[in-house]
C-alpha cells in the first residue's frame, strides 16, 4: 500500500511530461490526463480506507530514516481531503473538455493542470516543512500559467497582484523554514512536533502567529484576503473553479495540520475565533456589493474558509471534525457553484448580472441545478452546507461562544441573500438574448457535481462519523509523531 | 549569525518592501528580488557554524551544516524560474498598456469614479 503515496507525487508529474512531448495533439493529451486524474482518484480512496482502517500510511523516501529524510504521511484528515480534492479535478477535467467556445481549453490546459495536481497531492502528503513549500510552489507556479495563458490585458492586471502576493508569501514562508530550522535543526513536522515543548512560551506564540501569517496569505484569511477576488474571476471557467475549489482548501488544510499538530493550547483559541468571524463578514459583505456571478461567487470563497477556521478554533474533537466536513463539503459545492455560473456566462456571453435574465424558463435544468448548490452553500435543509453548518453552531453553543455563533448565523442569512441575487438577475426576469448553448456534456458534469454534494449531504452520519475519527487523530499528535518517527522517540 | 549578515538581511527586507510598495513593475520586481535574496540568506544563517567541506571521512570534525545550503539552492532556483515569469508578465504589460505602472483594479475604479464630483 506504501508505494501509492510517492505514485500519487510523481503520476502527474511525469504525465504531465508526457502531455508535453505529444505537442498540440488534443486527443492524447485528454486521454493521458484524464487516465492520470482518474487514477489519482482512485488511489486516494484506496488510502482513505487504508488510512481509516489501519492508521497513517508513512513513507520514508529513499529509505532515509525520519527525521533524516524526507517523510510522506496520510493519515485519515490528508485522506478525506486528498480523495474530495482529486474527485473535484476529474470533474472539472470532464468539463473542460466538453467545453467549447469563447472560454475552451485548449493544448496549453493539460500539462498546467497536471502539474497543479501534482503540487496539490504534494502538499497533502508531506510531513515535511520544506517539502511543503516545494509544493505550494509547484501549485502556484502552475496557477500562474494557467491565469495568464490568455494573457489579454485584464488577465495580466489581475495575474500581477495575485504573482507578487504569492511571492512575498514564499518569501515569508522561507523566513519561517529558517526560524524553525534556527530553532529545532529539523525540518521534519513530526520531529519539530516533538519538541515544540522544549520552546519558551513567547517563542511558540511568534511561531504559531508566523505559521498563522504565512498559510493565512494561501488560504485567503482576514486581512490577507484582497487578492483573491480580484485574480480569480478573469481565468477561464475550468481554471477558476478548480481553484475556488482546492487552492485556498490547501491553506486551510495546512493551517489546521500545523496549529493542531504544533500548538496544543488546550482550549478555544479567541485569535482563530476573530479571524474567523472577521473572514466571515468581510467576505459576505464583498460578495453582496458584487454585480457580476463569479465576482459574488469569489468573495463567498473568502467567506466560506471564515467556518473552517471557525471549527478549528473550538480546538475540540466536535469543532475539528465540523471543520473537516465543511471543507468537503465546500470544495465540492465551491467547484460547482462556478460551474454552473460558467454555464451561466456561456448562456449570455457575460457573467454581468444586469445583462443575464430568464434562465429559469429558458434552461429548467440549469436552474435546477443551481438551487441545490446556492442553498447548500447558505445552510439550508436539508443540503450538504445545513449538515456542515449545524455541526459548526452546536459545538459553538455546547462551548457557550455566543458571539462567534451568531455572527456565523448572520452571515448565513446574508450568503442566503447574495444567492437570491444571483438568482433573481439570472433565472428569473425577463428573457435577454442567450448568445450560446452549454452542451449536453458540460451540463451532465455540473449534474455530477451536484449530485456528490447531495451524496454528502445524504451521507452526513456516517461522514462526520469519519471526519470525528480525523479530528481525534488529528488532536492527538502523539499519534502522528510516532507514526512518523517510530514509537521509541 | 553575525551582525553582519544580520543587519544586511534587515535591509535587504527594508529595501525591498520599500520597492515592492511602488508604483512601477519594474521596481516591484527588483524589491521582491531583494526580499527573496534577504530570506535566503537568512535561512543560509541558520547553519551556525562555518567550517571544512560535509564529507565525513575517517572522523572529521568542524564539518559546516550542509542542510541550509540545500534549502538555499533549492529556494534561490524556485525565485528564479518565478523572477523571470514576473518579469514575461512585466513585458507583456507593457506591450498591451504602452506603461510600466501597476494599474488598479476592478474595485480601485468604482470607488475612484464614486468620489469624483458629478458636475
Amino acid at each position: 500500500m506504501t508505494w501509492l503515496v510517492p505514485t500519487l507525487v510523481a503520476g502527474p508529474i511525469l504525465a504531465a511530461g508526457l502531455t508535453l512531448l505529444m505537442g498540440r495533439r488534443l486527443i492524447p493529451q485528454r486521454i493521458v490526463t484524464l487516465a492520470t486524474v482518474g487514477s489519482v482518484f482512485v488511489m486516494s480512496a484506496t488510502l482513505l480506507w487504508s488510512a481509516d482502517t489501519s492508521g497513517p500510511i508513512v513513507v520514508q523516501l529513499g529509505a532515509w530514516e525520519a527525521p533524516n529524510g524526507i517523510t510522506l504521511i496520510v493519515d485519515r484528515f490528508s485522506a478525506i481531503v486528498l480523495s474530495v480534492s482529486t474527485l473535484m479535478l476529474a470533474a472539472v477535467l470532464l468539463y473542460a473538455i466538453f467545453q467549447l467556445g469563447k472560454d475552451a481549453v485548449d493544448w496549453w490546459f493539460h500539462t498546467k493542470y497536471l502539474a497543479l495536481t501534482s503540487g496539490v497531492v504534494l502538499s497533502l502528503v508531506t510531513g515535511d516543512l520544506f517539502n511543503l513549500f516545494v509544493g505550494f510552489e509547484v501549485m502556484l507556479v502552475a496557477s500562474y500559467v494557467l491565469l495568464t495563458v490568455r494573457s489579454g490585458p485584464n488577465e495580466i492586471r489581475a495575474t500581477m497582484s495575485y504573482v507578487v502576493i504569492n511571492l512575498i508569501a514564499s518569501a515569508l514562508f522561507l523566513v519561517l523554514i529558517a526560524v524553525t530550522y534556527g530553532l529545532f535543526g529539523t525540518v521534519n513536522m513530526a520531529d519539530i512536533a516533538s519538541r515544540m515543548h522544549e520552546l519558551e512560551d513567547g517563542t511558540r506564540t511568534a511561531l504559531s502567529l508566523l505559521m498563522l501569517a504565512v498559510f493565512g496569505i494561501k488560504a485567503a484569511l482576514f486581512p490577507l484576503f484582497m487578492w483573491l477576488p480580484d485574480s480569480y474571476p478573469t481565468a477561464p471557467t475550468p481554471v477558476t473553479a478548480i481553484f475556488a475549489g482546492l487552492l485556498t482548501k490547501v491553506g486551510v488544510f495546512v493551517i489546521i495540520r500545523t496549529q493542531t499538530l504544533f500548538f496544543d493550547s488546550g482550549g478555544p483559541s479567541t485569535l482563530l475565533l476573530f479571524v474567523a468571524g472577521a473572514t466571515m463578514v468581510f467576505g459576505v459583505l464583498g460578495a453582496i456589493a458584487q454585480n457580476d456571478v463569479k465576482r459574488i461567487l469569489s468573495f463567498h470563497i473568502v467567506s466560506q474558509i471564515g467556518y473552517m477556521i471557525m471549527g478549528l478554533g473550538f480546538l475540540t474533537v466536535a469543532g475539528v471534525a465540523a471543520a473537516i466536513l465543511y471543507m468537503s463539503h465546500h470544495i465540492i459545492v465551491k467547484t460547482g457553484l462556478f460551474l454552473v455560473g460558467g454555464v451561466v456566462e456561456r448562456e449570455f456571453g457575460t457573467g454581468a448580472l444586469d445583462r443575464t435574465g430568464g434562465l429559469l424558463r429558458s434552461h429548467p435544468v440549469v436552474a435546477a441545478m443551481f438551487l441545490p448548490l446556492a442553498f447548500s452553500l447558505a445552510g439550508l435543509p436539508p443540503f450538504s452546507g445545513f449538515v456542515a453548518k449545524l455541526a459548526l453552531v452546536q459545538e459553538g453553543v455546547g462551548l457557550g461562544l455566543w458571539a462567534i455563533v451568531g455572527v456565523s448565523l448572520g452571515v448565513s442569512l446574508l450568503t442566503f441573500y447574495s444567492m437570491t441575487k444571483i438568482w433573481g438577475a439570472a433565472f428569473w426576469g425577463e428573457a435577454q438574448e442567450s448568445v450560446d448553448r452549454a452542451g449536453i456534456g458540460m451540463l451532465t458534469v455540473v449534474g455530477l457535481v451536484v449530485a456528490a454534494s447531495i451524496g454528502v449531504a445524504a451521507l452526513a452520519g456516517p461522514l462526520i462519523e469519519l471526519s470525528a475519527r480525523a479530528a481525534s487523530e488529528l488532536l492527538d499528535p502523539t499519534i502522528y509523531i510516532d507514526a512518523v518517527l517510530g514509537s521509541s522517540a | 549569525m553575525t551582525p553582519v549578515t544580520l543587519v544586511v538581511v534587515a535591509s535587504l527586507f527594508g529595501i525591498g518592501t520599500y520597492l515592492v510598495l511602488a508604483r512601477s513593475f519594474a521596481r516591484v520586481v527588483i524589491g521582491l528580488a531583494l526580499i527573496s535574496h534577504g530570506a535566503n540568506l537568512f535561512i543560509f544563517t541558520t547553519s551556525s557554524r562555518t567550517g571544512s567541506a560535509p564529507i565525513i571521512e575517517n572522523g572529521t570534525t568542524g564539518l559546516t551544516d550542509p542542510l541550509p545550503q540545500a534549502l538555499v539552492l533549492t529556494a534561490i532556483v524556485i525565485t528564479f524560474g518565478v523572477t523571470a515569469f514576473l518579469l514575461a508578465l512585466a513585458l507583456r504589460s507593457f506591450l498591451l498598456t504602452g506603461s510600466d505602472a501597476v494599474e488598479d483594479d476592478i474595485e480601485d475604479r468604482r470607488i475612484a469614479r464614486l468620489g469624483t464630483p458629478s458636475t
